[in-house]
């Protein structure tokens, strides 16, 4: 395999994780129209999580078996702190009715929870990061597969079930899906806990492949998701799944220059070029279907 | 307004007397209560470097016990004064006027990164206290700072070190380079590899500088696989070093290929990747069984007080705060101006961390070991000889 054919592989392997979490993003602004700033730390308690599992169970079981632990294990972590932020950080707000006097705004509550849940990580996991314990799997190819799996799914459940159905109707129109009905808070809370599921897949298949849990994680990897989730148009589904390949894909094309250090600067050159011409993004548009 | 622009007044006013009590004549360390000498250390005793800050903290403590039993230094007693930077620069600078202002630190220990301790030296050199730190590799920590010295070698001096042992003593004639373009440190030592290796004319046959952060490094190891390297100069910190050893291998590119920096000095690197980097070489300033008699000396000493094996960084400290008070004895007068003199006179000094001479620039002549990865230990390779 050439440089060039191993990094579009990498590429893509970092791509679908990085979708993997822009979908948490987007979905959530969809439906609240709130950025969820706090979604990388979702993502790091999922990777503490799985490391805590796989370390505990490396020795005995075999590596199939441990990933699945390691996975349920994230699942449980995600949905717990995604499900605890949305209860605790935002609904009280959304909830409070607009009286006199500024309404305080949920991004601000957003930022707080981030800085919040990465100091806890401090204090409970410490600074050092954790590596994961290395299970024989062939990781990139089961990255990419895995999250082509999740995005499936996530598709069919947006399309066939009534929660999905529910949420794209809130995301449409939220006066109008709570006129025919649709209770509100139940929508947001299965929409927290969709985009939980996927942010403890993709800090699994992360971490195998890279092998380090750190509390910082989340934002280092958040901010990425989170340009994604704008360059393919927030709010829309595909447009995550396509921003995060395209940002994985340059940014691992951009490892074979001699710029490879300005990583970052190449992937939001792109981004703001993508926006001067598409301020939607490249999939989004303006009030209409979204979710 | 008016109001308000006379109670500004007043503010300023009050702050004004008050910067006057606080920070008039400071009170001498050497004349602080019951005699004792007082210096002031500063670290990163709690925060992301916490473990820096107190290994360093139980060199200098070692160090100090040992100087008290034996009498005190010119017959008074040496007292530590710690204070935490909490491994933050504003903290730092905050924390090392305290030490100057209001505890009358005769000279000063600190820090162990190289961005704390400009900043600490900053404030040091502006007040005309001498200061040492133990660990802080970078060539502008003391430069152009009368008043700041460093018990270590420089960067400078490492890499070329490095590029000097892989070159003649190795034999190696095919370099490559990996280190984090962002971090000061890394991409200090990687251009002073780069410089030593064309003056030593090793070919440099891949050079890659990634994103600080990044932790997915294939990309980058296949391409510095193709250029067939036979030594890879990775000046990383430990926490990089483990991801990239563990990618490495299915790159192609053994664990024995890598050749690393004092950073890498670290019981994770060889819990996580252990078994990967067997073979690989580093510098360092220390190892365990380095087989000299100073340094037999603190292990046994460091292990009977603590319980356990000192860290490079324990050394470390020990060494500053042992060669600080080899100056206090020297100083004449004994005053902060005495003492500076007395510090960069230093020649020859027994640390555990080999002999250390100052030089001009206020820099440690030393020699740089070169450890090994054998057996999950670090172990003592070989001395080269210092730039």
């Amino acid at each position: 395999m050439g440089p060039l054919a191993g990094a579009t592989l990498q590429g893509l392997a970092q791509g679908s994780m990085i979708a993997l979490i822009a979908l948490g993003y987007t979905m959530v602004y969809g439906v609240l129209g709130l950025i969820n700033f706090a979604h990388g730390e979702v993502f790091m308690a999922a990777a503490f999580a799985g490391q805590i599992v796989l370390v505990g169970g490396a020795g005995y079981l075999p590596a199939p078996l441990a990933f699945a632990f390691a996975l349920a294990a994230a699942l449980a972590a995600a949905l717990a702190v995604g499900l605890a932020v949305e209860r605790g950080a935002y609904r009280p707000l959304l909830e409070r009715p607009p009286g006199p006097g500024p309404r305080p705004s949920p991004l601000v509550t957003a930022l707080a929870m981030s800085v919040l849940l990465q100091n806890v990580a401090v204090v409970a996991f410490g600074t050092r990061p954790r590596s994961y314990p290395q299970l024989d799997l062939p990781t990139q190819p089961l990255i990419v597969a895995a999250a082509l799996a999740a995005m499936l799914a996530l598709q069919a459940t947006l399309a066939r079930t009534w929660l999905g159905k529910a949420m794209r109707a809130t995301a449409a129109d939220a006066e109008a899906a709570r006129l025919v009905g649709l209770r509100a808070p139940r929508v947001v809370a299965f929409t927290f806990a969709l985009g939980s599921a996927l942010a403890a897949l993709g800090a699994v298949l992360y971490c195998l492949d890279q092998s380090q849990a750190y509390p910082t994680m989340g934002a280092a990897l958040g901010t990425r998701a989170f340009a994604a989730a704008v360059l393919g148009g927030i709010g829309s589904v595909p447009g995550a799944v396509l921003g995060g390949l395209l940002l994985g894909l340059v940014g691992e094309w951009s490892k074979l220059t001699d710029y490879a250090g300005g990583q970052d600067v190449l992937s939001f050159a792109a981004l703001v070029v993508v926006l001067l011409v598409r301020p939607t993004g490249l999939l989004g548009r303006r009030r209409e279907e979204k979710v | 307004m008016a109001g308000e622009g006379l109670s500004r007044r007043g503010f300023a006013f009050g702050a004004a007397a008050l910067g006057a009590a606080g920070c008039g004549p400071p009170p001498r360390g050497d004349t602080g209560p019951g005699g004792e000498l007082r210096v002031g250390a500063y670290l990163s005793l709690s925060g992301e470097e916490a473990q820096f800050g107190i290994d360093t903290r139980e060199g200098i403590d070692l160090a100090t016990g040992e100087a008290n039993a034996a009498g005190g230094v010119r017959g008074r007693r040496l007292v530590v004064v710690y204070a935490d930077d909490k491994t933050d620069p504003y903290e730092t600078a905050q924390k090392v006027r305290m030490l100057i202002d209001r505890e009358g630190v005769l000279a000063l220990l600190g820090e162990v990164a190289s961005g704390r301790s400009r900043v600490g030296g900053l404030v040091a050199n502006q007040r005309k206290v001498p200061m040492i730190t133990p660990s802080s590799t970078d060539a502008r920590v003391t430069r152009g700072r009368p008043y700041v010295f460093r018990a270590c070698f420089t960067s400078e001096a490492q890499a070329s070190a490095a590029a000097a042992f892989v070159a003649r003593s190795l034999g190696r004639r095919k370099a490559a380079l990996l280190y984090a373009a962002q971090d000061p440190y890394s991409s200090g030592l990687a251009a002073a590899f780069r410089k030593a290796a064309l003056a030593l004319s090793l070919p440099l046959v891949a050079e890659k500088g990634f994103q600080k952060g990044e932790k997915n490094f294939r990309t980058y190891l296949n391409q510095l696989a193709a250029a067939g390297p036979d030594v890879v100069y990775a000046p990383l910190y430990y926490t990089d070093m483990v991801p990239v050893a563990r990618q490495a291998r299915a790159a192609g590119l053994p664990g024995s290929l890598f050749f690393g920096c004092d950073a890498w000095d670290a019981e994770d690197l060889l819990r996580d990747a252990g078994a990967e980097l067997e073979g690989a070489l580093f510098t360092n300033h220390y190892a365990l069984d380095v087989p000299w008699e100073s340094s037999t000396r603190f292990v046994a000493a460091y292990r009977r007080r603590f319980g356990r094996e000192p860290s490079g960084i324990a050394a470390q400290g020990y060494d500053a705060a042992r060669l600080l008070y080899d100056a206090i004895v020297r100083a004449e007068p004994l005053d902060r101006e005495g003492l500076r003199g007395a510090i960069a006179a230093t020649r020859g000094f027994g640390g555990a961390t080999g002999a250390i001479s100052i030089d001009d620039e206020r820099n440690a002549q030393k020699a740089v070991l070169v450890v090994a990865v054998r057996g999950g230990r670090f172990r003592f390779h070989a001395a080269a000889p210092g730039a």
